[in-house]
């Protein structure tokens, strides 16, 4: 066990392997490193962002259905209303109409009754001179009572 | 497994030499047979051993590392990457919760001396045999005696990596207090606390042995207790084959924890230091 040269050897071999990794090893290595934990960092950021951004999502969704729920709601209730009112329109028309057809036949009526009391009038003046002519029998100038037997059935 | 041409102590102190080679005063250029003829080489020789497995080691390191850094995603990482990362994620929570500074070097040499150390201090965990006789097998090969051919695979039992290590840092520190401080504010830090300026001797010497335990204890812990680590190693592996088990499992598993600690703690205190340095007291 000798002190020589071997203690001069040994240092500068060290001074070379430290200089070699100052060099070419350390910095790449921590330079990965340092990257990779940004790159770590930058994606637990984004999963955080992502997160507030679903959590925005649903909250609009929750909001957007229930205005949707309302709206319908709404438009049920005024179709509701606008049937009821077609409803009332139509009542209301068929009774003009059924009145309209009333009078009409009503109309009809009276003017089929008047045309057969024209006609009964006709065949009672008739009747009536008949029942007179044989009555009377022979006696009776028709064109002389002809004006009476009309004045009689016109009082019918 | 101490072989019949071998005592015991001969093994052991087989197990505890490095490959030695340096300028022999007698032999030249050569490695050592022995660890006195290392001795005498001095200074100026090298421990092959220790060396080529650190700087193997260490290449491992930074090919590992640098394979992952090329390819490096932000995205979804695969298991080489993963496991790089929580290393460079252990190591920068440690910086960061220790050196308040902007400096770009003191993560990578954070890094660099935790896996590089825990990786060196992980060769403790191969049967101390193996290595060891592959190399004296090669070394017969070459025509030299297996017992002549030393090979200690851990290279923080080896007292010069590890202070060579210690060294560099300390230097760090030394130059990192002077930058931050100026050399008068840093000589005057060493002068004038903690007893104010009439008691500058004092004061000196108190914080110069301050500053150089630094490096000394750096150096010496991990050392010591890699080195005792090894030699319990060693001493397992004189008992009969059958019987090593029972102490060199046990033995092994709670190693786990030491290399990683001393690993651990030579990364902590550097850091520690240099906090330090840049910190004003």
């Amino acid at each position: 066990m000798n002190i020589n040269l071997t203690i001069i050897g040994q240092a500068i071999a060290f001074f070379i392997f430290v200089v070699f990794c100052m060099k070419f090893v350390w910095p790449p290595i921590t330079a990965a490193l340092a990257e990779r934990k940004k790159k770590i960092a930058e994606g637990l950021d984004a999963a955080d962002r992502a997160e507030r951004d679903l959590q925005l999502a649903q909250e609009k969704a929750t909001e957007n259905m229930r205005k949707g729920k309302e709206e319908a709601a709404a438009i049920i209730e005024q179709a509701n209303k606008r049937a009821n009112q077609i409803i009332e329109e139509a009542k209301e028309k068929a009774v003009e109409e059924a009145g309209r057809v009333k009078a009409a036949a009503t109309a009809e009526l009276e003017q089929e009754v008047n045309q057969a009391r024209e006609a009964l009038r006709g065949q009672v003046a008739t009747l009536a001179l008949a029942g007179a002519e044989k009555i009377l029998e022979a006696s009776i100038d028709e064109k002389a009572h002809a004006q009476l037997v009309e004045k009689l059935a016109a009082e019918l | 497994m101490a072989s019949g041409t071998q005592t015991s102590s001969e093994y052991i102190s087989h197990h505890l030499t490095n490959l030695t080679f340096g300028s022999h005063p007698v032999n030249g250029m050569s490695f050592a047979h022995n660890a006195q003829e290392a001795a005498e080489m001095g200074f100026w020789a090298i421990n092959v051993d220790t060396l080529g497995w650190s700087i193997a080691l260490g290449v491992l390191f930074t090919w590992l590392f640098r394979k992952v850094a090329k390819t490096a995603t932000s995205g979804v990482p695969g298991s080489t990457q993963n496991f790089v990362e929580t290393i460079i994620e252990f190591v920068d929570e440690n910086v960061k919760g220790i050196f308040h500074h902007k400096n770009d070097l003191i993560a990578p040499l954070s890094l660099t001396i935790f896996v590089w150390i825990f990786l060196m201090n992980t060769m403790d965990l191969i049967p101390v045999d193996w290595i060891p006789f592959v190399a004296g097998q090669i070394g017969a090969s070459f025509g030299a005696d297996p017992h002549h051919v030393y090979m200690k695979v851990v290279p923080t039992t080896d007292v010069n990596a590890t202070a060579g290590m210690a060294l560099s840092v300390f230097a760090l520190i030394i130059f990192y207090s002077i930058k931050q401080k100026g050399l008068g504010g840093f000589l005057a830090e060493l002068s004038f606390q903690p007893l104010g300026k009439w008691m500058l001797p004092f004061n000196l010497f108190l914080e110069l042995v301050g500053l150089l335990a630094k490096p000394i204890s750096l150096a010496l812990r991990l050392f010591g207790n890699m080195y005792a680590g090894e030699m319990i190693f060693i001493l397992i592996a004189l008992l009969p084959f059958w019987a090593q088990w029972v102490l060199s499992v046990p033995w092994a598993i709670f190693h786990i924890l030491v290399i990683t600690l001393q690993a651990f703690i030579f990364m902590v205190l550097t850091i520690v230091y240099m906090a330090m340095a840049y910190d004003h007291h």
